[in-house]
């Protein structure tokens, strides 16, 4: 069983699966760095979807959608950006508000756009094509997920060791940090906090551009009413596993990737699709149990659960809470 | 400060409009945009709004609509209350419904007995699940946020998989389960209303009271404004949050078990995701961070313009889901509100 489980199809399938939550891990690593917490990354992702879609069928071509792709979610995204900054909203509240919105346009968009509802597909629209790397077919794991397939896919991987190095190792990346970490100091030093903030937003939108762009381009040319489909959401998860680390979010990212292929894979060993799609969010709830297991065995048992409870509140709240702390001010 | 207490009033020299009209205003503008996009006329787009949510003729529906969407606004009101977020109401939806819909199925000679017991046991099923992602954060540390969130999935998964194969009715060939008995429906009150709107309301009347005059209510909204506070003051976090989400889940589950014994009398696998009523309701609580009173007054405004989009699109063929992109402006609308009214 194994043996059938693990074959190069597998790996293939998963590197394509995993792209576009990569893409939208990154976007909300680079926000979560710069202090804005970003949950609309399901809804930046459906409206890069959506724009990859309008943008190869008017302009005839994948590079146009993908274009397109990054345009609007980038746009879409200054709400956000805008939204935490200027006009001091919760980021909770913008995200999930955000999420509804694309939601609703991208489905009115479809029917007053193309003329349809529920899904779109065109032979109008041009796909992304997959790359073949002549040196990589035939090389056992990395050959059989990155031999064959698109532009993106393997742009992601590239844009994350980008990210990494840019975060970590130049001075751009520590103000960005500093911004996130110490807003107050870091706007003493002279550092223009807002502009810092929004522009990392646009550039994480730019990356939810791309990430929707693979789904609607990358496989299949189709847009379906919804069809980020919780990835968003996982995104958001690998973001916290990975502690807004792009590498140990990758990480995240590869085991969903993983389990995903897998359910799919167990599929076509006959079990029913509706209880193999949850292998993701399954195995996504066991990391987080685990991972968090492991912070909470270092502290003293007698305050364990109040102590836990205290730290988790004060940060889900951090961002529900500032309406009521502003309040009083 | 809740989007309703602006009042007009004159702060210094400027007329303070009431945050709740600028929202609306604005996110009509932005509709009548999008309405001409598709070619029609904005105007009577929203006369049909109005005249299709807020006549005699409509209001029957608007209430009927209104039911579930206040069902799920106070699953998601209770929990902000306190600062904490419960995603998972879909999750919580479908798991009241099937239970629900299969207990007048095993129960099939007690008539209304079998649907107290479904709707009773939806809570509790509902309740237990919502609780889960509670003790999750308490015991391990899981932010509720996501876990609630996550564990709507496998819930959907496992009732979809359940009303399309093993309960399933194969007599229909759709995925549902089978048809509850006529004695076991809910009690009809008038052409689409159900027993289950006075249930509804029933909850609603509960919570603001708890919410108002208990110290439950107290601690709870204690907990919102500042849980150190709260927790130096002598309440047991974990456990207020546990019972919270409880609360919370329960009465998602209750909805679920409303609309399928009393309008849709079988678990009809995506009926209860469809309509949105967890993420409408979730916009109308955060509008308001819980507050009870104020959220039912938006779940009832978000009812209307979403019955209101039916009508829309059947006089004027302008797509429903227009009302759902008003619905988010407003929302984003009024999350932005401290800082709109600045000069920066």
């Amino acid at each position: 069983m194994i043996e059938s489980l693990f074959t190069p199809f597998l790996f293939q399938s998963t590197a394509q699966a995993i792209t576009p939550i990569l893409f939208a891990a990154l976007a909300g690593v680079l926000c979560g760095r710069v202090g804005v917490f970003n949950l609309a990354l399901e809804g930046q992702m459906l409206v890069g979807a959506f724009a990859a879609i309008v943008g190869s069928y008017f302009g005839h071509s994948a590079f146009v959608g993908v274009a397109a792709a990054i345009a609007a979610a980038g746009v879409f995204s200054l709400i956000l950006g805008y939204g935490a900054t200027i006009f001091r909203g919760d980021p909770v509240v913008i995200g999930i508000g955000m999420n509804l919105l694309a939601s609703g346009l991208t489905a009115y968009l479809l029917r007053v756009v193309f003329g349809v509802s529920g899904t779109f597909s065109d032979p109008n629209v041009v796909g992304l094509g997959r790359i073949t790397i002549p040196a990589l077919v035939g090389v056992p794991v990395l050959g059989w997920a990155f031999a064959r397939q698109s532009a993106l896919t393997l742009a992601v991987w590239a844009l994350t060791a980008l990210i990494s190095v840019v975060l970590f190792l130049t001075p751009v990346g520590l103000r960005l940090r500093g911004v996130g970490e110490q807003p107050d100091a870091a706007g003493a030093l002279g550092i223009d906090v807002v502009r810092y903030r929004i522009v990392t937003v646009l550039i994480a939108g730019a990356l939810t551009g791309l990430a929707g762009a693979q789904l609607s381009l990358g496989a299949v040319s189709v847009f379906a009413e919804d069809m980020s489909a919780g990835r968003g959401w996982i995104a958001v998860v690998a973001v916290m596993l990975g502690r807004n680390n792009p590498l140990y979010a990758a990480a995240a990212c590869v085991l969903f990737g993983f389990a995903d292929a897998i359910g799919v894979n167990l599929q076509s060993h006959g079990l029913p699709n509706q209880l193999t799609d949850v292998a993701p969010y399954v195995a996504t709830l066991l990391a987080l149990v685990i991972s968090h297991r492991r912070r909470i065995r270092a502290s003293p048992p007698s305050r364990r659960s109040t102590a836990i409870a205290m730290e988790e509140i004060g940060r889900t709240l951090g961002s529900t809470n500032s309406q009521a702390l502003d309040d009083r001010s | 400060m809740t989007p309703f207490s602006g009042g007009l009033k004159r702060g210094g020299d400027r007329l303070r409009i009431p945050p709740v009209a600028l929202a609306t205003g604005f996110a009509a503008l932005v509709g009548a945009a999008l309405i001409l996009i598709s070619g029609h006329d904005p105007l009577s787009a929203y006369a049909e709004i109005v005249r299709g949510s807020l006549t005699p003729q409509a209001l029957p529906d608007t209430l009927n609509w209104a039911t579930p969407l206040v069902g799920m606004t106070l699953a998601a009101a209770i929990p902000l209350r306190g600062g904490m977020v419960n995603l998972g109401g879909d999750g919580q939806l479908v798991i009241g419904g099937l239970i629900g819909a299969l207990a007048p199925l095993f129960l099939p000679d007690h008539g209304a007995f079998g649907a107290a017991v479904g709707l009773a046991f939806a809570g509790l099923g509902g309740g237990l699940y919502a609780a889960l992602a509670a003790w999750g954060e308490v015991r391990h540390g899981v932010p509720m946020l996501i876990s609630s969130l996550l564990l709507s999935y496998p819930a959907m998964g496992v009732t979809s998989y359940l009303a399309r194969f093993p309960l399933r009715d194969v007599s229909t060939g759709l995925p549902q389960t089978l048809m509850i008995p006529p004695d076991a429906r809910l009690h009809v009150l008038s052409g689409a209303l159900n027993v289950g709107s006075l249930l509804i309301a029933a909850v609603a009347l509960a919570v603001v009271f708890v919410d108002r005059r208990t110290s439950t209510g107290y601690e709870l909204r204690m907990r919102g404004k500042n849980p150190r506070f709260t927790g130096y003051g002598g309440v047991r976090l974990g456990r207020q949050a546990v019972r919270t989400m409880f609360a919370s889940g329960a009465i998602a589950g209750l909805v679920g078990a409303i609309i399928v014994l009393g309008s849709q009398f079988r678990f009809i696998d995506g009926a209860l995701i469809t309509p949105a009523y967890t993420w409408s309701g979730l916009m109308a609580a955060l509008l308001v961070s819980g507050e009870p009173v104020g959220a039912i007054v938006a779940a009832v405004f978000f009812a209307a313009l979403q019955t209101g989009g039916f009508a829309m699109q059947r006089e004027t063929s302008v797509p429903r889901v227009l009302t759902l992109v008003l619905q988010a402006i407003v929302i984003l609308f009024l999350a932005m509100r401290r800082g709109l009214g600045r000069r920066m």
